[in-house]
């Protein structure tokens, strides 16, 4: 009989004003209990909608029945069929505009946790197995080079690992997992899990090489010949944009990137890291997509007394999940919405004393679609802060393209990629993720990458004949 | 992993390393920089490249102790490892087609300057090298400059080896004399490369500096290494290190510099307790 409460089950958090104070999990996951109970909440429908609203393309109905069925870990091997990264997608996935959007019991009531789900089967199965016991494939006497360990690289290489590939992974920083360790922070996603799926990955018997940036230790025209039939480039969003406004260069202004790196990767936020990172009182956040949400809950986390988005349209218009946006709402982040820098005015020291902004209104919209926001004349008011923030984007990192003859890129310097196949103006040479798209989601990436694994496969299959 | 093969203590707080690293060695030139983990907890510091040996698959490099990451390098030894060393990073300096260049270095910026004068002097370049230092006790590589440049100005601020004054007083005199350069290449403290600056802008000389700034990845993700260039915003690890030392706005440059300054001596005298503990 299926569970026919309109509403999903709660996801259990802890309190706002304890976790705004450390650096640990959010949401804490589903019980068992709860999770019966919301797999019961699934149709099965026949059609699946759900489904085609997955980039990875989950089976996701056959997993939810074997959830409901307490078959947990048969619901894990439905999912890793499709997915190589169920822990970390199960956290960070915009499901409500994909799988969960689409689920029928979304239009009387709120759609399945399918997120939630994924995250409970995910975890159990990390909590109940070892990844040194996964069977390794039969090798196929084929070898693939992935650039970029983050979400699109290792989807990339699972998927060809699965196939018996012999996969090596090059990592321009010291850890593996690209944004989802140096971006994503701790208390959205623990590193202890995205290290467990790498460590999956190499029980698969795939290779991960740190320190070596592409594009200026080896060549992609190297690594062919090193005996690479096929490489994918997943070298991810590349350099910070800044707004090019006065005092951007001051002390205490950061680009998201930086800030997040150093307190993610470097662990600033470790007492005793060797890492430094200010110690800011009244923190602006310029943007308003999940990158600026992290900064945004991370600074508060560090101490900061005030920490205030600050994002040049409305609500509706924020680019970040709305899940990151009523967590950072929930922990005390203030909102000053319609709201654009002009000037980041010096304090003491070199340091940054305020922040002078403008109030916006939404005209006609524009290219994006969204409606244009337009200064509202004489509005000018000083934000009181000691640490901005610049949360506005990126762009392509020039270190592949540069030493890669013929590699075509798009004029803002996004590797031009097929939609379908990833494939480059390159033979054999393949690329996704936001070195592709420019900045977008991990589960994008992981497409991407899966769907690049895809014809990499048929290419190096092709070329044996 | 990546042994240290040697060491040799230039002088009290400079120190030299040659670091078996083949994958760096192999692609390294001049001008270009490593960014190195001393342990498995260690910050990423950039170091730019002294010298490397593409037989032997080593990387040389030389560094001054100023904050907890360098003292605790220093307290490495022959056969212990690094654990990160990546590189080379950044562009490298441009040398093709000098015929006359005045190398100038300043403290352990000759540590830098000393690979690039090698080079010019390898390609037939004219080199002359003016090198400063704070005093006779801290003077490293006054062998190694004098054996590639046509002529070397050694100077101290005490005067206590070579001439007594700024690199700026000797480069002064050699433009003065009537010396031509096509170029000037000035490596060192941002002060220093400044007044260099300056005063080559006045004789309408090109001047190339090598900034060092913050940095954490090193490979254009980070954005923290930014400097301004002609007025436009532009990172030191992808960009440079090499810039045109007429455009780099020097002040914002210093000003950058200082923003951890606080926290790097808090923590270097934590870790130099540490280090005496152990020692004991």
């Amino acid at each position: 009989m299926a569970n026919l409460s309109p509403r999903k089950n709660e996801m259990p958090t802890q309190a706002p004003d304890v976790r705004s104070h450390n650096f640990l999990e959010v949401a804490l996951g589903y019980t068992e209990a709860q999770a019966l109970d919301e797999a019961a909440r699934c149709l099965n429908c026949k059609n699946m909608p759900c489904v085609a609203g997955c980039p990875v393309q989950i089976h996701i109905p056959a997993f939810i029945q074997k959830v409901a069925a307490g078959e947990f870990e048969e619901a894990y091997q439905i999912i890793s069929e499709a997915s190589s990264l169920p822990a970390v997608c199960g956290r960070v996935c915009p499901q409500e505009s994909q799988c969960e959007q689409k689920c029928v019991r979304g239009i009387k009531g709120e759609p399945v946790g399918i997120g939630r789900l994924e995250r409970f089967v995910a975890d159990w199965h990390n909590e109940h197995s070892d990844p040194a016991s996964v069977r390794r494939p039969t090798p196929n006497g084929h070898k693939a080079a992935v650039i970029g360990s983050g979400p699109s690289g290792l989807t990339c290489a699972g998927d060809l690992a699965k196939k018996g590939y012999e996969v090596t992974v090059f990592e321009a920083l010291h850890l593996a997992g690209g944004v989802l360790v140096y971006g994503i922070p701790e208390f959205r996603l623990p590193k202890a899990i995205v290290q467990k799926d790498v460590d999956t990955l190499k029980a698969l018997g795939v290779k991960v090489e740190t320190n070596m940036v592409i594009g200026k230790v080896l060549s992609i025209d190297e690594l062919f010949d090193m005996g690479y039939e096929s490489v994918f480039i997943g070298s991810g969003a590349g350099l910070p944009r800044f707004m090019n406004i006065p005092g951007e260069n001051l002390k205490g202004v950061y680009s998201a990137n930086e800030f997040l790196t150093r307190v993610n990767l470097m662990k600033a936020y470790q007492e005793g890291s060797a890492t430094p990172i200010q110690n800011a009182r009244k923190v602006a956040v310029v943007g308003g997509g999940n990158v600026a949400m992290d900064a945004a809950r991370s600074a508060k986390r560090l101490g900061a007394e005030e920490v205030t988005i600050v994002y040049r349209r409305s609500e509706a218009e924020l680019p970040a999940r709305k899940e990151e946006v009523e967590h950072a709402k929930e922990e005390g982040i203030r909102f000053r919405l319609l709201t654009n820098p002009v000037e980041i005015l010096p304090g003491e020291n070199g340091f940054v004393g305020g922040m002078e902004c403008v109030e916006m209104t939404l005209g006609e919209p524009d290219e994006s679609g969204r409606r244009r926001p337009v200064v509202k004349e004489g509005s000018e008011f000083v934000l009181d802060v000691d640490c901005v923030i610049m949360s506005i984007g990126t762009s392509p990192n020039p270190l592949i393209k540069s030493t890669t003859e013929g590699l075509a890129t798009q004029r803002w310097g996004g590797i031009i990629a097929d939609e379908e196949t990833g494939l480059t103006s390159r033979e054999g040479v393949y690329a996704g993720g936001d070195a592709v798209t420019g900045a977008a989601t991990v589960i994008l990436a992981m497409g991407a990458g899966k769907a690049a694994a895809r014809a990499m496969d048929q290419y190096m299959q092709n070329k044996d004949r | 992993m990546y042994q240290i093969v040697k060491k040799k203590v230039l002088n009290p707080t400079v120190t030299l390393m040659e670091i078996d690293a083949p994958l760096v060695a192999k692609k390294a030139e001049p001008g270009q920089f490593i960014i190195l983990r001393v342990d498995a907890a260690g910050e990423r510091i950039p170091l730019t490249v002294a010298d490397f040996d593409r037989e032997k698959g080593t990387v040389t490099i030389i560094f001054q102790i100023v904050g907890a990451t360098t003292e605790a390098l220093n307290h490495l030894e022959e056969g212990d490892s690094l654990h990160d060393f990546v590189g080379p990073l950044g562009v490298p300096s441009h040398t093709e087609g000098l015929r006359k260049v005045a190398v100038v270095g300043g403290g352990v910026g000759c540590a830098i300057a000393y690979p690039i004068a090698k080079k010019l002097h390898r390609q037939g370049a004219v080199v002359h090298s003016v090198v400063g230092f704070r005093s006779h006790d801290l003077v490293i590589l006054e062998d190694e400059f004098a054996a590639v440049s046509d002529k070397l100005c050694m100077m101290t601020d005490d005067g206590s080896h070579g001439t007594r004054g700024l690199v700026t007083n000797a480069l002064k005199e050699l433009i003065e004399s009537g010396e031509q350069y096509d170029e000037v290449i000035a490596i060192g403290p941002l002060v220093m490369m400044k007044f260099v600056a300056a005063l080559t802008r006045e004789y309408g000389i090109k001047t190339v500096v090598s900034m060092n700034p913050i940095m954490i990845d090193g490979t254009g993700m980070c954005g923290g290494c930014r400097l301004t260039v002609g007025g436009k915003t532009k990172f030191a690890c992808v960009d440079g290190p090499d810039f045109d030392g007429h455009e780099v706005d020097f002040d914002e440059a210093m000003e950058r510099a200082s923003m951890y300054r606080p926290f790097e001596q808090a923590r270097r005298e934590e870790t130099c307790n540490l280090f005496k503990k152990e020692v004991r």
